[in-house]
This record gives C-alpha cells, structure tokens and sequence, in this order.
C-alpha cells in the first residue's frame, strides 16, 4: 500500500441514500419496478434526485406509510401486499418488482422478505417479487445498487462455462464498446450484471470471473464469490491507466497473450492520450477536494491525480473497503489524505481553508460553494455519464475541466457573490 | 398505505425547511437519518440559493440505533449552536425520527441556551409540506411573542403616522413569491401604507419581535400563513386581510377591504380600469378569440381559486375544471368550482388529474409543472400557476402574480400559450391551405404527445376511401368523416366528441355530414 494517509471522520453527514440508486437501475432495467416501502420523505427524495416530472408513469413508486399503518404490524404487511397487488394489475409488463426497503421500514421492522415471499408464492412466477434496502441509516447512495443485485444473485442460474462477468451498472453504449474490446482480445463469452433485461440473467459457476466495474459492490462481490466465482482484482476502468490494467487484469485471468493484449490496446491509448492532452493542460496543477458522495472518489482522484496532474487536497469517502480499493489506493500519489466518514462542517471548513480549484461534491452544496468563487463538480453525474473505459477518459476529464473553463471565462478576476 | 409515483408536496419538514431558510438569523436541528439532505439540493438547485440552508441533520445510521441517540441529537444541536449562533433555534424530526421518539425539542430546551426554542411536532405520516411550513411559521410567531403584551395600542390616527401592515406568508420555494412581495411593497407605497415586517421571506427572530408594531397582517398566501394571522388577531388583537391579491378583481377587492380594515377612505384610483393592462388587453379586439376558451385548472388553493376567478372573470374562458393537491384548502375550493358549474377535484394523484384533463378536453391548461407535463403529451397548451417549483419558475426577471404588474404577468404567461387571435383567424381562412395541413402546427413546436399521433391517425383513416369507423355503437360514414376532417385539427377531438354525444342523446347510430350540422346547432343553440 502507498503512502495514502487513512483518517476517519464523524459527523453530521451531507450524503443521499441508497434510494437515489434507483434513479439509474430503473434505467437499465425496464422491466422491473421498483417499489420503496417508505414515507413521502422517500418519494419526494426520489422525485427531486431524479427531477422526475418527465414521466407518464415512471418505473418506481412509493408505497407511503400512513398512521394507520403504523398502528400494528400485520396491518402493514397486508396493505403492502394490497399496494402491491394494485400496482401489478396496473402493470401487467412488470417482469420483476424491487421492494425497497427505507428508513421507516426498517426502524418499525416490516419484513419485506418475507412479503416478497408471499407474493412470490401467490404470484406463481408471473411476476419475480425480491427486496433489498436502500434505507439512510444502512446505505450511502450508490450502495443502493449493491443491494438491488445483491436481492438478484440467488436468481442466476448455475453454469460452468468459462465466462466473463462486467458487474455493476454502465452506461450501454460504453457497455458494448467494452465487451467488442474483450472480444478482440479473444474473450468471446461476456456478459453483463446487472443484465438489460431483470429476467435475462447470467449463469455463474466456478468458471466465471468476475470483473467489477464499479467499486461500490462490496456485498454483491462476496456473494458471487459465495457463487463460486473468481473476483479478478484491479483498479476500476476511469481513465487510460485504470482501465488498461482493468482490461490487462482481465486477459491475465484468462491466460490472453500480452503481445496479443498489448497489440490491440496500444493503439487506443495512445489515441486516448493524446486526447487528454488539452484537458491535462487545463487541469494540471489545479487543486482538487472530492467530498464523500459516490464512493467513485478514489479512482477519480487517481485519475485526476495520476493522468492529469491535478494536486488532491483530501478525498472524501463515505467508507472504505480497503479489499476492493487497495489496487486504486496502491496508485495514488505519497501522503495523498483519505477522510472516510464526514463532519460536513469541518470538511467544509477544510474546503475553504485550502482554497481548491475543484470540488466533487453533491448537488446540495454546489451553488453555495460556487457563491463563494469556487468551482465544483456534481458526483451524481458520474454515475450518469459514459465514463468508463480508454476511449471514455478525455470525456471523463472534461467532465473536470469543463467548469474551470467556464469559471475562467465568465469571471477572468472576480469572486462571484450571490443571494 | 398509499402508492404514490409522484407526490406534489413534500413531507412536513420540508415546509419547516422553508421557513427556515427563508428567515435569517435563524438555525433548525433537524433529527433525521442520513439521506435526508437531498432537501438541501431543492433551495440550492431550484431556487439556485448561493448560500446552505441553515439546517444541521443527525444524520443518525442503524449502529447508532443500539447506543443513546439522544446523546448524539444534544450533540449536533450544541455544535449547531456554538457554530451558528442564531438568535431562535428550530428543533424537529423528520419522519424515521418521528419513530424513535427522542424528543430532540425537549432535549434542547434542557440544555440551558438562554435564546428561544421552538419544538417543532410535525406528523409526517398524516401531514404534508405546505401544513408543515404553516405550523412552522406558527410555532416561530407564538413562541416568539407570547409573552408580548395584548393591551391595545394606539391608532396610526392617534400616533399620527402612515398605517403600516406586516405581509405574513411569503416563502423560498413559494410561487413567485420574492417578485410578489416587491410588487404588494410598491402597490401599498402608491397608497400611503408602510411595510413594517415581511416574514417569513426575509425575518429574522428580531424582525418577528416587530409584528405587534403594525396595524394590520396582510395574509398575502394563507396556506402558510392564515393559521399564524388567526392567533396574532385572537392575542394581540391584529386584524388581518383575507383577499389575496391575485387579478384585477382580487388586487381591487383586496386594497378595499384593507383600507376599511385601515378605516381609511377607499380612494377613487382603485378603481380605474388603467392600474393594470389586462384589462384593456382583455377588452382588445384581438381578444375576442379568448372568448370561451375551455380552461383547466389545478393547483395550490390560492392559486387555484384565483386562476379560477381571473379566468372567469376577466379573460372570458370557461372554467371546465378546477382543483387543488391540498386538502386543507379543498374547503374553499368546492363551493368556488360548485358556484362554476364543476365538481373540485381534490386529489394527490397526478395521472387522477390527467384523467380529468382528458376528460374534459380543455383549450388551455393552468396547473403545475405536473401538469405541463401532462399537457405536454396531450398536445394542449399549459401555464404553470402554481408549486410544487421547479427551476423554471425562479425566472431571472421580474416576474410577479400578484398586483397589478401580476396581473400583467399573468395575462402573458396564459394567453402566449394560445394561438393569438390574428393567428387562428388566419389558419380559419386558409385551413385548407398545405401548411395548415396536419402535422404542420409550427406554433406547437414540440408538440409530440398523444395528440399528435391521434390527429395523425384522423388523417390517415380519412384518406382511406369508404372506410367506417366505429365508435362503440356509433358508425362514422366517410362524408360524416371528410367533413370532420375540414374541422381544424385543433378543435376536431372535440367536435367528435361533441358529435357522438349528440347522436347518442338523439338515438341515432350513424353520424353523416348533416349529424355534424345537426350537432354543432345543438351546442351551439
């Protein structure tokens, strides 16, 4: 492990829960639904993440609490099941639905797994009912989707085909690029988790190697490897560097020739290098805070740090599996500060004391940080944008170098100063 | 239990929220789970704030279930107050809270700060956003001034000065509410009557202390503020105004009733026909278009009920339907939609309200942004008059609805939507000229939705020769179809309608061209 100082922090903490991660699974999945059993907190925190105005009929719901419920347990249950019923009469294209557990359901403990596992008796196999939480006080953000495939694995059929595994959510188009990469490099079986249809989903046995793309997906990796399956370690596919070694990881692990490897990858990033190069001239030197949001605040800051030459003041994240993270934490620059947990006061605080060129922080604290002359980034976007992967890296990049760019041209001198 | 897709209002801190990033000086403790500060994105994405609410979050997780969380909640509410040190400190729950009952407002009162606390109890599982600003704005006001004296105070005639009123009620994420306040201070200013205290927009602890020195509340939007303009006229004896400055008949009913409440001579200018341009723009010739228009509204109450009198009233549309998301203003809003002819519709559920819109097939939609949307895929025309915010209704310019400039906003904001007058005379003249054709309407842009397609599906089956269509029971014959294909495309769904019903009323199975004429004399007669 590198020099990388490992601090802990507690506090009051500026982070979503695991709900928001709905906004982008109901996206990859189309069949699936994804009911939270919560309170109006739960549906307006999903609304205003999402900025969900835009749908007919969306693919996620609330079933919201009410006093009556609250009164006594069974009560509860039962209206779940009637909520449920409703919904699925409703939409009869639903192939699987998600309850989601919240923060008020898990504190008055109604047990979801053993509603889904009525309604999946009752159901006979129409619908797939499976639960998971994505309650604040257990999940941060994107753990949201560590729990929802958590929730599929048991469904993945067995297999003992050699196979490779991309698990966690990427945007499709950078999904297949990747995959037709792999394929180059004659690793012909590889499929995707979660899958772009909920039934379609893959086989795992022994021969499958699993490559995560993702570095949110502590409990999903330890169930597949419960499965059976190999976790190839690697630092995650941002940048050239992160995903050269993520796809290098892979070829090793099936035994790829590096000539072969080194072929077919030399080209595209020596392509994807010289397309960093503006980006790096903006970005070097400058530098970066990343509050704890994503959990993407590792690799990033790896990226920026190793490839674009931006000085890292603090990464922030909001914790830390040093088993998943120790190939990115290797990489990182000497004495680079990790602060696991938050005291948002104090971080903030630490913020303005060190006068950062760029902050990675969440939509909450944006504008009022930008008030005070400082440019930031939204890390909820990471999990949005194509990002992942060599040829993605300069459009990663320019996800950074973009506000610098614009803070430079709309105030050469000035502080911004604001209501 | 409740499904809901998408709610119009938020749970009830997030109406303490307002009140307290609204106010200065100010700080909420909020007990609440992490996750519960996406609240913050809404001040500072939507009304794009430079600066945090001033709200502290527990942010308590499962392990610190097992241990003492009050010790954790006295915690952040001294690091809160050491940090901030506001001049009232607001201390509640959010709904997981609510459920471990710690007390958080008890809890600070014990822990010996010498500024005013005020325990906030609001009940996430039976009430909503706008009822938790209202009881927010409450509990700030009686706290603050419950030991205030009631003896009855001079006269601004005695005292010899201008009258002053407080404008109780305007908001951060209220709609349109900063512009609204401007445009009230200015209209009172033509009138001889000073501003003592706006609030909660803008208040700090100290200005509230201030409430007593005025003659009068102005209950400017009373979903936040009727309740606390009820308990200063029942304690310290402040009168207050109930008519809500929106429109030209409601900003002249409202400067009459306040200069009576005042005792002041109602002047002459309040009613001139000039104080706003909708009047005259009303009057125009161009408007004459206007006449009729079939409008659809729901909202927040006041801004229902006041769209549903403007409409009415002074732009000569008829109201086809009218309703609110609020419960706690369905109470005025049914007798008003009864007195239009209509049922309310009170409901929380967007795609309900949909149904409604389809239903009754309006020219022109005046709802929330939820409904914009609605509109949207229906191909109808939509303004938006009302919350829940989005970052489009925080405009950079001045935008009031209120007074008469609001009345001015509001006679844009509504009719650019419709075709203007000139215009639809034309498309009558040359409808059947190839630019008028289906799928040819420029001034909808973007229309793409539903009623896109169906008017697509009009022309298609009308091309077909000899081609019936059957409609339940009724059969439409080819020269009933081609003659309600002359029918501009956006009035033909309900001429069709219309037609089918007729037959249906008149027995008659089979709709031809003379069906048609039979139909439009009917309605028309």
């Amino acid at each position: 492990m590198s020099g990388a100082t490992l601090l802990k922090e507690s506090g009051p903490k500026e982070v979503f829960c695991g709900l928001t991660s709905i906004v982008w699974l109901h996206r990859r999945m189309p069949d699936a639904f994804f009911l939270v059993v919560g309170s109006r907190t739960c549906a307006h925190l999903i609304q205003s993440a999402a900025g969900v105005m835009i749908f007919a009929e969306p693919r996620f719901g609330t079933a919201i609490l009410e006093e009556r419920d609250l009164a006594g347990l069974a009560d509860a249950h039962d209206e779940l099941n009637r909520v449920v019923k409703n919904l699925l009469a409703r939409r009869p294209e639903i192939k699987t639905l998600f309850l989601v557990g919240s923060c008020p359901s898990e504190v008055i403990k109604i047990d979801l797994s053993r509603v889904a596992e009525n309604l999946n008796i009752e159901l006979k196999g129409q619908v797939t009912v499976l639960n998971y939480s994505g309650s604040g006080i257990e999940t941060t953000f994107t753990q949201g989707e560590d729990g929802a495939l958590k929730a599929l694995i048991p469904l993945m059929p067995k297999s003992d085909q050699k196979k490779l595994l991309l698990v966690g959510t990427l945007a499709n188009a950078v999904e297949d690029r990747l995959i037709s990469i792999f394929n180059r490099l004659g690793i012909d079986n590889v499929e995707s988790f979660p899958p772009r249809q909920s039934t379609e989903l893959a086989a795992i046995g022994p021969e499958t190697k699993v490559l995560l793309t993702q570095p949110y997906l502590t409990d999903t990796a330890r169930e597949l490897k419960n499965k059976g399956a190999e976790i190839i370690e690697a630092p995650f596919p941002l940048g050239v560097t992160g995903s050269t070694m993520w796809i290098q990881a892979a070829a090793n692990s099936f035994g790829i020739d590096k000539s072969i490897v080194d072929s077919i990858l030399n080209p595209l990033i020596s392509r994807a290098k010289k397309a960093l190069e503006p980006h790096v001239e903006k970005l070097s030197g400058k530098k970066l805070f990343l509050l704890p949001e994503s959990q993407l605040e590792i690799p990033l800051a790896r990226f920026l740090s190793n490839e674009c030459g931006m000085e890292i003041v603090e990464i922030g994240t909001p914790y830390l599996n040093r088993e998943l993270m120790k190939s990115e934490i290797d990489l990182l620059p000497p004495d680079c500060r990790i602060v696991e947990g938050q005291h948002v006061e104090r971080q903030l605080d630490r913020v303005r004391d060190s006068s950062p060129d760029l902050v990675v922080c969440g939509m909450g604290l944006a504008n009022p940080l930008e008030a005070e002359g400082i440019s930031t980034k939204w890390s909820i976007e990471m999990v949005f944008s194509p990002i992942h992967g060599i040829d993605q890296a300069s459009d990663l990049a320019e996800l950074f170098s973009r506000p610098l760019r614009r803070h430079d041209i709309l105030n050469p001198t000035k502080t911004l100063t604001s209501n | 239990m409740e499904l809901t897709l998408w709610t119009y209002e938020g749970p009830p801190h997030i109406g303490a929220m307002r009140i307290a990033t609204s106010m200065k000086k100010l700080h909420y403790v909020l007990h609440a789970p992490q996750g519960d500060t996406y609240a913050d994105l809404l001040f500072t994405m939507i009304e794009r704030r430079g600066s945090r609410p001033p709200v502290t979050y527990t942010t308590f997780q499962a392990r610190d279930l097992g241990g003492d969380t009050a010790e954790l909640v006295k915690g952040h509410i001294k690091e809160a107050v050491d940090r901030f040190n506001p001049e009232a400190l607001l201390v509640g729950e959010s709904c997981t809270a609510e459920l471990i009952q710690d007390q958080p407002g008890s809890l600070a009162k014990g822990m010996g700060f010498d500024i005013p606390i005020v325990s906030l109890e609001l009940p996430a599982y039976s009430k909503k956003e706008n009822w938790g600003g209202s009881e927010t704005f409450y509990q700030i006001v009686r706290t603050l001034l419950k030991d205030h004296s009631k003896e009855s105070k001079q006269t601004w005639q005695e005292e010899k000065r201008r009258p002053r009123v407080n404008l109780l009620g305007p908001t951060l994420l209220g709609f349109r509410c900063r512009d609204d306040v401007l445009e009230i201070q200015k209209l009172l200013g033509q009138y001889g009557i000073d501003v003592n205290v706006v609030a909660p927009l803008g208040a700090s602890p100290a200005d509230i202390l201030r409430i007593p020195n005025a003659d009068v509340n102005v209950c400017l939007y009373p979903e936040i503020a009727e309740s606390t303009c009820i308990w200063l006229e029942r304690n310290l004896n402040i009168p207050f105004t109930t008519t809500v400055p929106l429109g030209v008949g409601a900003t002249q009913d409202f400067l009459k009733e306040l200069h009576k409440v005042l005792e002041m001579e109602i002047p002459q200018s309040v009613n001139e026909s000039n104080n706003s341009k909708l009047t005259w723009y009303s009057n125009s010739v161009d408007s004459n278009y206007l006449t009729g228009k079939r409008v659809f509204i729901f909202g927040d109450g006041t801004h229902a009920l006041a769209a549903a009198r403007i409409a009415n009233e002074e732009l000569g549309f008829k109201v086809v339907g009218l309703g609110t998301y609020s419960r706690e203003m369905a109470r005025k809003v049914r007798p008003a939609a009864k007195e239009l002819g209509l049922e309310a519709l009170i409901t929380n559920d967007y795609l309900e309200v949909e149904d409604a819109i389809k239903e009754t097939s309006p020219e022109l939609v005046l709802g929330t942004q939820m409904e914009r949307h609605s509109a949207k895929r229906l191909g109808i025309p939509c303004a938006v008059i009302s919350t829940p915010m989005h970052v489009q209704d925080v405009p950079a310019r001045y935008s009031p609805q209120m007074g008469w400039e609001g009345a001015n906003v509001i006679f844009d904001d509504w009719v650019h939507p419709l075709m203007m007058g000139l215009e639809e005379h034309l498309i009558g003249m040359f409808k059947h000229d190839f630019e008028f054709v289906d799928g040819h309407q420029s001034h909808l842009g973007h229309l793409g939705g539903k009623g896109n397609q169906n008017t697509n599906k009009e022309a298609i089956k009308t091309n077909l020769q000899d081609s019936v269509i059957t409609e339940g029971d009724l059969i439409w014959t080819h020269e009933g179809e081609k003659e309600l294909s002359k029918i501009p495309f956006f009035v033909r769904g309900k001429v069709r309608r219309n037609t089918e019903n007729y037959a249906r009323q008149a027995g008659c199975r089979e709709i031809n061209e003379e069906t048609l004429y039979d139909a439009k004399a009917h309605y028309k007669a």
